[in-house]
């Protein structure tokens, strides 16, 4: 098989699978779950070699481009980079996971739930290997759907409420970053003379500084919802406790990747001018949610809701790496981006287990589980330092990256960030010591049954990738650095470009390959 | 070299150890498990003897090896190599690590024989071994740094070891939070480093800090004290001391690698590794000798009215190392070094004889239940007498010469204060000795105290894999400080081993001058303290003991001061009071429930009713209902846009 339909495969095999469930009777719970697996083990198995042939390169590779919509402009364009390929691994390791986490854990429709999660996992594939942006924005919303049905429909008491809240936070995200889109496409074809949804087109798109920031703003909250960032933060606690463990697992390990993923994809490299002018504001609601994130999670009386709040606080050192805009806290924070998956989807599937044995999410319920389930204390002990950053795990490097770059850009929010590693600390040992320390006093937690066979499976992955990534990651780092050097020079590099009026172009078609070619670039540089 | 070049051994034994027992130590047999730890440490002390030969074969200023064995980190202009480095520095560090480590381990063969959870107990402590090797053989700044944060999760897990208890398990998590306040120090100065230096090497740092950053200038004072802030940390000083005292909950084999001979003294050395930029910075050894001489004297009075005989080891301890960073402040980094490995010898066979006692009482570990136990355990005796004497800085014991030279370095220093450092260190002088000979005079004199039966008729000596490294390192503490003679010379063998390491820039390394005669009374003066000392413990707990009582009885001041001292200057509840009880109460009532529940949702809920109009339908809405919205809502806006485009388009 070539390379060249590999992304359209790796976007919709699960949506076959989802197809080929749905063909498949109700009643039969076993063949339906062993479709989706199957569905996802196949995706991740064809996902790989995205990783292990892609070249140490910034430019889009395996890319697949058909005209679809030619009189607007529209096309199927798939491709990736250093920035979303790691993330699609990601999405095809971690949606395996939450199959097999799902196996007993889902019992009330059980096709409807599978159907609901592969739709999910094509929708998230493909906004991060869209080039284009009607592709995107069709399976932006496509994603939110079914991650809406799953809180919705199989969350817990006050599902209803959550799923809306979560609903209406990122729709409206959404439709500010559909005005924006519009507005954009028109500009394109004022300036440029032709209509175009390729996204590559609009890197130096000259625009009028104003509207720049206005556009610029409509991107950011549709992100920074996403993330979240404080303060659009609060649906984030409600969903995460309402949702079933595989959606938790979904939506903190992909899902809020979304936003950050964005900045890097759009908001860099659309809108270098707004971007160099609201790195500080950015910086500091990314600090505040840093700490912020963490002293709330520290007074959390519910497991998930903590773990929900440490999220804030953990994505806030992401954004604040992305703007930080330098290789080293870019390159951080696109580790902290999968570190995050990999620590805070473990974190959940480890509550999960709890949550499956006791039905309770309360930290008071528990204590003294390390006595009863020791294979389980050994996990959720690891999994818990990971997500502490205690070097040699996973967790630091990407912080480190971060705090390094972003004292490289001011000292002064580093010191500040850098405190969460304090805090983090104390909220995660504190949970811990009362989940799993002390004697066990609750005669509920007497029974409890130690991990089987097909829970350690399902850790086994995220485990190993804490330790690998944390003593070797240099070579996922290889695969970044290109793109993320890239991104930076054209940040930095385009200051000043769009200061100079809009220039009418002639219709022609931008040379390929060269998406950015034809900008002004001043030579006043950063 | 065979040694040098398979230094990577050196921790990676101890790491093996570690795996095995581990993954598969409960399937195995205690006596294998045994076997796994104590020999991948004897090995590893094994490679680390070879190695150490071969720095010693070295001409003095090619005493520096380095390997190299992969990229760890990359990114940008950052790199961080898997390296290590040995230079007589480390390899001073790597012997009594690994020389003391491997003796604890089979100490823990006897002592831990009964535990469950053996395995574990040798996983964590095979570990520890590996990352404190880590910490003194790491070649940059980052390395150092995954060996100090490993040494403070192992410590977590084996304070922790009784992980039921909630005692041990409040201290575990409290030495890691205040270790973590300290690293947060550390890793600031690290970034420093690196975007001052373009490397956090050593070997590229170093030599060029003299030529890089001013002589007092703000960069090298606030990188020097970021670091001490790291130092203070994992070494217990003011103000990060009070997890040490209540690391005492850990099994006492753990006490004495962890928490007296190994992993706290880690501070010094990292003060003593970045020595070429702490001598730039006068202001920051000026506070790390305030620090030093303030630790010592405060801690040891904290120790003197204990009555639990862990708990004094545990503030003589934060004492010791005190005396050891008033010696780094004074800039005499080979006296700091010395007593690091003195304290090591005399403070590990404390501890172990300590947890001999523990083991012969049925696991009291309260003085005032003991008493008289030195004809019943005479090994121990023998061997805790010894030490004793030599923290007590009675000549010819190793504590004597490693005191001695601090003491008499911070009289001759140039560091601002140094004469009142000099007075409160020669005071403490006369606690420690005081404090220490209380303790042995409560345990192994007089009569035996203990009220239960079972427990007076138990009292055994303890068996032999348990007293051979008590002889081993009694004898350490006789002969330890020898390595200190000829110190009337100026310059003798330690310090000309160590002096490569030290040497500054325009300065030529060499010893103070200094008259004999003054030389002899300082010697005079800390011996006549110590024997002060010696007397008055035993006056009042061996001679006459209800002069004590009645001491206490008649009130006032002595018993104020007294009562506030056993109370460690309320120093545990100050911080609760001022610092932990307020974050937390601002964080809940606050942050949480006011600010994130009631202004931010509450805004958020309000938008939501008031824009969407909906307020009514999000309480009748059905799931059904809620779905066929959600559809419309998201395809309406799908087909909105698209038609939309269509229209434009049509201009």
């Amino acid at each position: 098989m070539g390379s060249f339909s590999i992304l359209t495969l790796v976007t919709f095999i699960p949506l076959g699978g989802a197809l080929l469930i749905l063909l498949i009777d109700k009643e039969n719970q076993g063949l339906i779950r062993g479709l989706a697996l199957a569905a996802t083990i196949a995706d991740f198995i064809i996902s790989l070699p995205l990783y292990l042939r892609f070249a140490n390169t910034h430019n889009m590779q395996f890319v697949e481009k058909v005209a679809w919509l030619p009189q607007f402009g529209v096309s199927y364009y798939l491709g990736v980079d250093g920035i979303s390929m790691p993330l699609i691994l990601l999405t095809t390791l971690t949606t395996m996971i939450c199959v097999i986490s799902a196996w007993t854990a889902v019992e009330k429709r059980v096709k409807e739930f599978m159907i609901t999660l592969l739709l999910l996992e094509t929708g998230m594939i493909g906004v991060f290997c869209a080039l284009d942006f009607f592709l995107f924005y069709v399976f932006w919303e496509m994603m939110l759907i079914p991650m809406f049905l799953m809180i919705g429909v199989w969350g817990g008491q006050r599902r209803i409420y959550a799923a809306l809240k979560f609903f209406i936070y990122t729709m409206a995200g959404s439709v500010l970053m559909l005005v924006a889109i519009l507005w954009m496409y028109f500009q394109h074809k004022a300036v440029k003379g032709f209509y175009t949804m390729d996204i590559q087109a609009y890197h130096g798109l000259l625009m009028d500084p104003s509207a720049q920031l206005l556009l610029f703003l409509a991107f950011f909250v549709a992100f920074a919802i996403k993330v979240p960032m404080f303060p659009f933060h609060t649906w984030l606690p409600d969903a995460h406790v309402e949702a079933p463990t595989a959606g938790s697992v979904i939506l903190a390990g992909i899902l809020l990747k979304m936003g950050t993923y964005g900045f890097l994809r759009f908001s860099l490299p659309i809108f270098p001018e707004a971007t160099l002018n609201a790195v500080d504001w950015i910086s500091w609601l990314a600090l505040i949610g840093i700490v912020y994130g963490a002293l709330v999670a520290m007074v959390q009386e519910d497991v998930k809701k903590l773990v929900a709040y440490s999220s804030v606080s953990h994505l806030g050192f992401v954004v604040l790496g992305i703007f930080a805009l330098n290789v080293e806290a870019i390159t951080g924070g696109m580790l902290q981006m999968l570190n995050h998956g990999v620590s805070t989807g473990a974190l959940f599937l480890a509550v999960g287990v709890l949550y499956e044995r006791r039905h309770t999410r309360l930290i008071s319920e528990y204590g003294g589980v390390s006595s009863k389930m020791p294979v389980f204390a050994v996990i959720f002990m690891i999994v818990t330092l990971s997500s502490i950053g205690l070097p040699g795990l996973n967790g630091f490097v990407g912080e480190f990256l971060i705090l390094m770059g972003t004292w490289k850009f001011n000292p002064l929010y580093a010191a500040i960030a850098t405190s969460g590693v304090i805090w983090a600390a104390v909220y995660m040992l504190w949970m811990f010591q009362r989940v799993m320390f002390g004697k066990v006093t609750n005669p509920k937690n007497e029974k409890l049954k130690d991990l089987n066979w097909r829970e350690v499976t399902y850790f086994a992955p995220f485990i190993v990738l804490i330790f690998v990534l944390g003593v070797y990651p240099t070579p996922v780092i290889k695969k970044m650095e290109p793109t993320i050097a890239h991104l930076v020079a054209q940040v930095k590099k385009e200051k000043g470009a769009s200061v100079a009026p809009p220039v009418s172009r002639p219709r022609v078609a931008p040379p390929a390959g060269n998406p950015h070619g034809g900008a002004h670039v001043s030579p006043r540089s950063h | 070299m065979w040694g040098l070049e398979h230094i990577w051994w050196v921790p990676i034994l101890p790491l093996i150890g570690a795996t095995i027992n581990g993954l598969v130590g409960h399937l195995l047999s205690k006596r294998a498990v045994g076997v796994v730890a104590v020999g991948s440490t004897g090995l590893s002390f094994l490679v680390a003897l070879a190695a150490f030969g071969n720095i010693l074969g070295l001409a003095p200023d090619q005493r520096v090896y380095e390997s190299v064995l992969f990229t760890w980190i990359q990114a940008g202009s950052f790199t961080a190599e898997a390296a290590l480095q040995v230079d007589p520095l480390s390899a001073v560090f790597l012997m009594v690590v690994t020389g003391v480590g491997f003796l604890i381990h089979v100490y823990s063969v006897g002592y831990m024989g009964h535990e469950a959870g053996y395995p574990r107990y040798f996983a964590y402590l095979n570990l520890f071994m590996f990352s404190m090797l880590l910490l003194i053989l790491g070649a940059n700044f980052l390395l150092m740094f995954i060996g100090w944060e490993g040494v403070g999760l192992c410590s977590y897990l084996l304070i922790g070891y009784y992980y039921e208890k909630q005692s041990a398990s409040d201290a575990g998590k409290k030495a890691f939070v205040m270790n973590r306040i300290g690293d947060f120090g550390f890793l600031l100065a690290i970034m420093w480093i690196f975007w001052t230096f373009g490397s956090i090497d050593y070997t590229t740092v170093f030599p060029v800090a003299h030529d890089k950053l001013a002589l007092g200038g703000l960069a090298v004072t606030g990188i020097t004290l970021l670091l001490f802030l790291g130092a203070t940390g994992k070494s217990a000083q003011i103000p990060l001391y009070t997890w040490l005292p209540d690391a005492m909950e850990g099994p006492t084999p753990v006490s004495a690698l962890i928490h007296a001979a190994t992993m706290v003294t880690a501070g010094v050395y990292m003060v003593a590794r970045c020595n070429a930029l702490f001598n730039l910075a006068p202001m920051t050894m000026m506070i790390v000798a305030l620090i030093g001489a303030t630790t010592a004297i405060f801690a040891a009075t904290m120790g003197l009215y204990q009555f639990d005989i862990k708990r004094v080891l545990a503030y003589s301890t934060v004492s010791q190392l005190g005396y050891m960073f008033l010696a780094c402040g004074v800039g005499a980094y080979v006296a700091a070094v010395f007593h690091v490995m003195t304290h090591a010898f005399f403070k590990a066979c404390l501890f172990l004889g300590s947890g001999s006692v523990i083991h012969g009482m049925s696991g009291e570990q309260d003085m005032r239940q003991m008493g008289g136990l030195g004809k019943k355990m005479p090994m121990t005796h023998a061997t805790f007498l010894i030490s004793t004497l030599a923290i007590a800085g009675i000549p010819p014991l190793a504590g004597f010469f490693s005191k001695d030279e601090i003491l008499l370095s911070a009289f001759l220093g140039h560091t601002p204060g140094h004469l009142l450092y000099w007075v409160l260190a020669t005071i403490a002088a006369a606690v420690t000795a005081f404090y220490m000979f209380r303790l042995y005079f409560m345990t192994f004199t007089g009569e035996l105290r203990a009220e239960d039966h079972h427990v007076r008729d138990h009292v055994h000596e303890s068996p032999n894999v348990m007293t051979m490294p008590l002889v081993i390192l009694a004898g350490l503490a006789v002969v330890g400080g020898f390595l200190g003679l000829p110190m009337i010379e100026g310059g003798h063998a330690l310090k000309n081993f160590l002096d490569p390491v030290f040497a500054q820039p325009g300065h030529a390394a060499g010893g103070h001058d200094v008259s004999v005669g003054l030389e002899l009374l300082l010697m005079g003066v800390s011996v006549g303290m110590g024997v002060l000392g010696i007397l008055t413990a035993r006056y009042y707990y061996s001679v006459k003991p209800e002069a004590a009582v009645e001491l206490l009885n008649k009130g006032g001041m002595i018993k104020s001061i007294y009562t506030l001292m056993q109370n460690k200057y309320y120093v545990d509840e100050i911080y609760d009071a001022l610092i932990v009880k307020p974050i937390v109460a601002v964080s809940d009532k606050g942050l949480w429930r006011f600010f994130d529940v009631k202004v931010v949702d509450g805004l958020v809920n309000f938008a939501a009713t008031f824009f969407m109009g909906l307020g009514s339908m999000f309480r009748t809405a059905h799931t059904g209902l809620t779905r066929s919205y959600a559809y419309a809502m998201v395809f309406g806006g799908v087909f909105l846009a698209g038609f939309w485009l269509f229209l434009s388009s049509g201009k």
